[in-house]
């Protein structure tokens, strides 16, 4: 792993930390940076797709509810462990993504964005209309907090949890982007072509980092569940799907490091617009538009930008 | 109480399904070839596409319903105003963003959509609100179907609208401009054309049919300030149907989408109809990557 | 470079962390009840009516010089219409605002979200949103629903209340009006959210009991444009009427739909049909239209000695002369969950155990908005199916319907 890289991941681990220990047990922000670690968990798997294998997904939220889902009926109505049902989450969002992914990810651009967006629709029609399994509409609940060793994760603890899994995942991240299949896919995101000539298997590695973003939302999702102990199909519509589109591009599409920050960024600012009520939908729509409009490759870029750094480049450019 | 059953034939029934998937078609139609034109100029997905449609809607009623302006010019101005608001759009949000990246475009179209929503929701609450239709008069009874009058409007007009940019765009000098930039905005502007000025255009007209059909359509299904996204998502997925780049192919797709959801609703199941649609739109995209009417060639050239 | 960059994502996160709003000073004095409505999003049909009572009710009691001297604050937050909204809502006033009680939230989904957060919290809840499952612990409400005869819960959660009648007293209102004209097969057609996914579970729970049997239940989305399909389906069975749940636009559409295509059957709609403004936007489609309404809509219309007439009559015209626009059913929801916490706090005092108490023993025919409320350890709704009247839409207006 690069050293700045290294850096960047130990700053993280310290902020996690700090704000712990800074919230002092109010369960109010603890959870908040529960569900930004959650959405991090989903936004890097797209980050990824979309900054390295140059493939866009407008569905993801199925994945995160097929997470959710998994865990939730699982451990509610069969009383399977948690972590049984949380791996049975994962093969099966890795199952779908890769049935889907293999027939989707020879489309191109557009088109691929629509079957991905249409796939996301299905899912969440199913979540729907399998009343008896999901509970329908009025959703599911009772499900189980996590427990270890006959204790439950609550509060701080599911903090550690969750960003156990967020470090977890972005090390390995960081790790394959910089690895031969990393530079692979880097190859694709500029030419297809090119990468074919170097012998380059395409399609193969743009389903793996698929498969790879599908996995990485179960796990965000059955989380999800086990937090919230409630879940209803209304959490995992095609609008999330956009939202999480919206943090990987606002942070920056061309690194982790701001797919992570824009998660950070977007999960947090409609807490700030809290007290505008009326004006609030108004107010974000706007602040998202000046920031694009400033800040076009995002933010991450937009500030290094403004610390004089060369800007352009992806992490792995020195 | 008694039912005088069986009411109404199964043929009947179809008739009745086809006639409701035909309307709710249009308004995917119109929709989609906004998305078609702001495409083939610049190769964005504009998803305000939908927030076009509530806006026109919800400004024809504002003009004939606040300010009594009689139905036809109220109709022309709100398709007036909504046209501005789409231009505008153009020039503050796309415009300067020239050398961005495709998806950041996009992502603004969809800042741009919150954006329009929230200003909905400021002027107009979050409350429905309903036009008289067009004409009053009872509905139609055709072969045990019955047919209000408004949806003839709305075929009608659609048809219109279709027909007009078919010859606009073929026929016409300024037309087969917008064409040439989609093609090559190299060579179009070797030959003159003023590729920004399309642009702005292309964006224009998009808001333009859009409008039309939110005032067709709220007549019978009334508007309110969220409406867009769902039509957005329906358009994008019937241009995609069709092929990109293609007029006919979003038009037509556009229809198929509306009757898929209205017989699989009324044949299948209420619950699923959604998901036949898309499930047939996915069978084709992975049969035929470039859609129905899209040419291979052309799906290659587009970079996303 | 890089330990720069580790700055600066560490600067980053703190300025934005420590620019959150701080703690409030512990105040003694006002008396701090939270409520949180889905002021924007799906659901503002509920939050926005519920919204503007609690401020209205805020100022009169403060007007009055408050609760014996303390004066009422009333803190919204806007939940969008999403669970992890509502959930990080009562997080902040609990811990932040450091409320007493909190009213609402506006919809069942968001209500199952924070119900465990306020048991845990050992702090009054009173919901705004009507499902039996926000009151009754899972394992009662899994006992009842699967019982081969209809009865209502024994067990209730400790600290959770409801204000809204329960679904099921609306369709058991709908059913002995059907019952009385002789229609036993029925065709449904719900949203699919929340509310109409309880109607038509409760619609289809119900039914056995009285005879009526469902030989269709089509279902549409709550974006959707037109209903015409479904109800097409719906002409060709042999259904004697037509029930349809939902709320907002989609009651509207589904009642054009049912006049376009000339039904001949009844239609009856569920109580979120109860404003004035459906009537309106159906452009003399609802003509006929039958649906169970609280007698807060039809206040005019209620005899003069009946012990709600003055709540409702006050209600009605105040709200409608400040606002604007309808009263609406779910606004008194609201209405009845602050006030039934105002008669607590002016009995007991700040005490969150006493409130519960006060509010599970000492609730017995109390009049409100939306009905004549008794409330008990088995029972935390109040409400029971003659808080509805069967009302007929004729001439544009509401009608007792016979």
């Amino acid at each position: 792993m690069k050293r700045k890289d290294l850096y960047a991941l130990l700053g993280v681990v310290l902020a996690i930390l700090l704000f712990s220990w800074l919230a002092g047990g109010k369960e109010y922000y603890l959870s908040l940076l529960v569900f930004v670690g959650i959405n991090s968990l989903m936004t890097m798997g797209l980050s990824m797709l979309m900054g390295y294998a140059g493939q866009i997904s407008l569905g993801h939220a199925a994945f995160f509810g097929i997470g959710a889902y998994s865990s939730g009926i699982l451990t509610t109505k069969y009383f399977f462990h948690p972590v049984g049902a949380f791996m049975i989450g994962i093969f099966l969002s890795a199952l779908i993504a890769f049935l889907v992914g293999k027939p989707t990810l020879r489309l191109k651009g557009h088109y691929m964005a629509v079957a991905t967006l249409g796939f996301g629709e299905i899912l969440f029609i199913v979540f729907n209309e399998l009343s008896s399994l999901t509970g329908g509409p009025s959703g599911l609940s009772g499900i189980p907090p996590l427990m270890i060793f006959g204790h439950p994760l609550e509060g701080a603890t599911y903090l550690y949890l969750v960003w156990a899994f967020v470090i977890l995942l972005l090390v390995f991240s960081l790790n394959v982007i910089n690895s031969r299949v990393g530079r692979a896919l880097r190859a694709l995101h500029g030419s297809e072509l090119a990468a074919g000539a170097m012998g380059v298997d395409a399609s193969r590695f743009k389903v793996q980092v698929f498969v790879l973003s599908a996995i990485y939302a179960s796990t965000a999702g059955s989380l999800y569940a086990h937090f919230i102990t409630f879940i209803s199909p209304s959490s995992f519509s095609f609008m999330f799907s956009i939202l999480l589109l919206m943090m990987v591009v606002v942070g920056g599409a061309e690194t982790i490091w701001g797919a992570l920050l824009g998660t950070l960024l977007l999960t947090l600012l409609p807490e700030y617009l809290r007290g505008l009520e009326d004006f609030e939908v108004l107010v974000y729509g706007a602040i998202l538009m000046v920031v694009l409009l400033f800040m076009p490759q995002g933010i991450l870029e937009g500030m290094r930008k403004m610390l004089g750094k060369n800007a352009g480049g992806r992490v792995g450019s020195p | 109480m008694r039912n005088p059953f069986p009411q109404m034939t199964f043929a009947s029934q179809l008739i009745q399904f086809l006639f409701t998937g035909l309307t709710l078609g249009s308004i995917y139609a119109l929709v989609a070839l906004g998305f078609t034109m702001i495409y083939n100029a610049t190769g964005i997905i504009n998803l305000a596409q939908g927030e076009f449609v509530m806006l026109g809607g919800l400004t024809m009623v504002f003009f004939t319903g606040v300010l009594k302006i009689p139905l036809l010019i109220g109709f022309l101005l709100a398709v007036i105003a909504v046209t501005l608001v789409g231009a505008l759009f153009e020039r503050l949000a796309i415009h300067p963003l020239k050398n961005a990246s495709l998806i950041t475009l996009i992502m603004i179209t969809l800042a741009g959509s919150i954006l329009f929503r929230g200003i909905a929701m400021f002027l107009w609450g979050k409350d429905p609100y309903a036009l008289p239709a067009f004409a009053d008069s009872k509905p139609v009874q055709f072969l045990g179907a019955t047919i209000q009058l408004q949806i003839f409007w709305v075929l009608a007009i659609t048809l219109l609208v279709v027909f007009g940019s078919g010859f606009f765009f073929n026929r016409t000098l300024l037309g087969k401009a917008m064409t040439a930039c989609a093609f090559n905005p190299l060579a179009a502007q070797l030959v003159g054309i003023r590729v920004r000025r399309m642009i702005l255009f292309s964006f224009a007209l998009s808001a333009a049919f859009g409008a039309i059909a939110g005032a067709i359509i709220t007549p019978i299904t009334l508007m309110e300030y969220d409406r867009g996204p769902l039509l957005t998502l329906k358009g994008f997925a019937a241009v995609v149907l069709g092929g990109l780049g293609s007029g006919v192919g979003s038009v037509v797709a556009g229809f198929i989408i509306g009757v898929l959801e209205s017989l699989g609703a009324g044949l299948i199941s209420s619950g699923y109809k959604d998901a036949i649609a898309l499930m047939v739109l996915l069978l084709v995209l992975w049969v035929k990557p470039s859609g129905l009417f899209g040419s291979k060639e052309a799906s290659e050239l587009k970079k996303f | 470079m890089s330990r720069k960059f580790f700055f600066v994502i560490l600067g980053i996160s703190l300025l934005l962390f420590g620019s959150l709003p701080k703690d409030s000073w512990a105040e003694k004095e006002p008396y701090s009840i939270g409520a949180v409505f889905s002021v924007s999003g799906g659901a503002s049909f509920l939050g926005d009516p519920e919204r503007n009572t609690v401020k209205m009710i805020e100022e009169w009691v403060n007007g009055a010089g408050g609760i014996q001297g303390h004066p009422l604050k009333v803190i919204v937050e806007d939940t969008k219409s999403d669970e992890s909204q509502a959930v990080l809502a009562v997080r902040k006033l609990l811990e932040k605002d450091k409320v007493i009680a909190i009213v609402g939230p506006s919809t069942t989904g968001e209500s199952m979200a924070v119900v465990p957060i306020m048991e845990k919290a050992g702090t009054p809840l009173i919901s705004c949103a009507a499902a039996l499952s926000i009151v009754t612990p899972k394992d009662e409400l899994d006992r009842i629903l699967t019982a081969k005869i209809f009865e209502m819960p024994k067990k209730q959660n400790k600290w959770i209340f409801k204000t809204p009648q329960t679904d099921t007293s609306a369709v058991e209102t709908i059913y002995d009006h059907m019952k009385k004209k002789g229609i036993s097969r029925i065709a449904i057609i719900t949203v699919t959210v929340g509310f109409g996914d309880f109607g038509r579970k409760e619609l289809k729970r119900v039914a056995p009991a009285y005879g009526i049997s469902i030989v269709a239940d089509e279902v549409y989305g709550p974006k959707d444009s037109d209903m015409t399909a479904q109800l097409t389906k719906i002409k060709g069975t042999d259904a004697q009427a037509v029930v349809n749940w939902s709320v907002g636009p989609p009651q509207v559409i589904v009642t054009k739909n049912w006049k376009q295509l000339d039904m001949k059957i009844p239609l009856y709609q569920s109580h979120g049909f109860g404003s004035k403004r459906n009537i309106e936007l159906a452009g003399g489609a609802a003509e006929g239209v039958l649906c169970p309404l609280s007698h807060l809509v039809v206040a005019e219309k209620i005899r003069a000695d009946h012990p709600q007439k003055p709540i409702i009559m006050k209600y009605k015209t105040e709200y409608e002369k400040r606002f604007k626009t309808d009263v609406s059913t779910f606004g008194g929801y609201a209405w009845d969950a602050l006030y039934l916490l105002v008669d607590a706090l002016k009995a007991v005092g700040p005490h969150k155990a006493k409130i519960r108490n006060y509010l599970e023993t000492q609730i017995k025919n109390w009049p409100g908005a939306s009905g004549i409320f008794t409330l008990s350890p088995a029972d935390h709704t109040g409400l029971k199916k003659d808080a509805f009247e069967m009302i007929l839409v004729k001439n544009g207006d509401w009608a007792f319907a016979d």
